[in-house]
């Protein structure tokens, strides 16, 4: 399957803009989730009208598989300022279970009470095991059970559909 | 009574840490993993809900033999920052007074469903024994038994030196004092060693630097000077009066006079040498109060990091604790 992730981008900032403006959104946040979710919201940063910088999140402590699947080895920086009452834009860069985004959510909550959330994904492989759905969706994709999207990045940043033995 | 290696006691099969009992055959990459973790937890403090929920429902249980106030305080915070609930067991007091026994005790909070046991006693090879013969499926963390090993001190020591210092290539270290009562002591040799510093000097009287610890890689000085001289890092150790039984020392005067840490002693370290103690400190006996809280002390930042170097082995321990007893379970059935 090739991917066209130029165009999915700018579907998503495209999608992002009139979504602020409906929603009257306005000096959010954007916070990617690492690692794939970071690249992605650098490129969506472009068209957000805000005075804060990219914030990411590390969700490896507040995931819930730590008793089946143990730690992560590696913890990357988790960076917020200050949310309290502030718009928060999500982002990551493949939406499945759903597991991740409610992780993030319980972290983002750790550090204050947001005035709203909202989810940005580049890509949705449906498969949601929690009533979590994204609002800005770059592309929908159906894979096969043995198929994952493995993004590169940060630049260039590329996409690929690769085969899980 | 057998015991086996507690080398191999306290990792499981795929490698991992389900206990910690002494950082003696550890590999480097154990240890830089648990800095590691202990820097992302570091980065924590800026939440406004200092807590992450890694050991939400599980259970720990201080288990002191031995009192140590803040070596409790900062494991319980650990436990707590990482969601666990925390029971503080002082064994003195409590029912082994009335007679019951070690053994009967810990089989008691094993069936309290216990999951972790961090333990601090004055016998060396305690948490080692009930690692080994009590309770198969609870964590054992050893915080401080007897004159063996106290592995997280060391460890916050580590991450100290290498947050003040960047790395551990090319390092002179002194550690001066007690080193003969000082489990402390041993458990940074080992660190050190693994982690790759140039030089350790022990240094300290000859009736409390025995000259076996040559065989662990140290250098050893009974004269002050040439033992701190040049180095980046200086390590006074506490003065053990509560260990001291025999006439190791002519009188506490003599002792500050030849090895405490004065600021015209420091002046033979390197001039951006850093200085640690790991706690409670005897100002006018190993260290002058000028020294203890002037600009190149980090006595209290080795607290602040002790914290985040418990949460660090105790996430660890019972994540491979868990992986552990997973793959027991899944043989049995």
């Amino acid at each position: 399957m090739k991917l066209d992730l130029e165009q999915s981008l700018a579907s998503m900032k495209t999608q992002l803009t009139a979504y602020c403006l409906q929603k009257g959104i306005t000096n959010p946040i954007v916070v990617g989730i690492h690692t794939g979710g970071v690249w992605v919201a650098e490129q969506l940063m472009s068209v957000v009208a805000t005075d804060a910088p990219l914030a990411t999140l590390d969700i490896t402590f507040y995931r819930d598989d730590f008793t089946r699947a143990g730690l992560n080895p590696k913890v990357n920086q988790t960076s917020l300022p200050s949310i309290e009452d502030r718009h928060v834009i999500l982002v990551d860069d493949v939406l499945m279970s759903g597991r991740t985004i409610r992780a993030a959510m319980n972290e983002i909550f750790d550090f204050g009470r947001p005035a709203s959330i909202s989810l940005a994904i580049l890509y949705d492989l449906g498969k949601h095991e929690l009533p979590i759905q994204a609002d800005v969706i770059g592309e929908r994709l159906t894979l096969n059970p043995d198929q994952r999207v493995k993004l590169s990045g940060p630049s260039p940043l590329t996409v690929s559909v690769i085969e899980a033995h | 009574m057998m015991r086996s290696d507690p080398r191999a006691l306290q990792l499981n099969e795929h490698g991992q840490l389900k206990h910690f009992l002494t950082l003696d055959g550890l590999d480097k990459t154990i240890l830089t993993e648990i800095l590691d973790r202990a820097e992302s937890f570091l980065s924590m403090g800026e939440q406004s809900v200092k807590k992450v929920p890694l050991l939400r429902g599980k259970t720990v249980v201080n288990l002191f033999f031995e009192n140590s106030t803040r070596t409790r305080t900062t494991f319980e915070l650990a436990a707590k920052r990482l969601s666990a609930d925390v029971i503080n067991l002082n064994i003195e007091t409590s029912a082994t007074s009335k007679g019951e026994s070690l053994l009967d005790t810990l089989k008691n909070l094993e069936a309290m469903q216990s999951d972790m046991f961090i333990v601090r006693h004055s016998d060396s090879g305690a948490p080692h024994f009930i690692a080994e013969h009590c309770t198969p499926n609870v964590a054992i963390i050893n915080a401080g038994d007897g004159r063996h090993a106290h592995p997280t001190q060391a460890m916050l020591d580590m991450l100290t030196i290498r947050r003040h210092k960047g790395t551990f290539d090319g390092l002179k270290v002194a550690i001066v004092g007690d080193i003969l009562h000082s489990r402390v002591a041993r458990s940074q040799l080992h660190a050190l060693t693994t982690l790759g510093v140039d030089e350790v000097r022990l240094v300290g009287p000859k009736t409390l630097v025995p000259e076996f610890f040559t065989e662990m890689g140290a250098t050893i000085c009974h004269d002050l000077e040439a033992g701190l001289k040049d180095v980046d890092v200086v390590v006074m150790l506490r003065l053990q009066k509560e260990r001291m039984k025999g006439a190791l020392l002519p009188s506490e005067g003599e002792f500050y006079r030849l090895y405490g840490l004065t600021e015209e002693s420091l002046s033979w370290a390197k001039p951006d040498a850093i200085v640690m103690h790991p706690g409670p400190i005897n100002r006018g006996v190993e260290i002058s109060s000028e020294v203890a809280d002037g600009e190149r002390s980090v006595i209290l930042n080795q607290v602040t990091n002790g914290i985040a170097v418990r949460m660090a082995v105790l996430s660890m321990a019972m994540s491979g604790q868990l992986q552990s007893s997973e793959v027991q379970t899944a043989g049995d059935e």
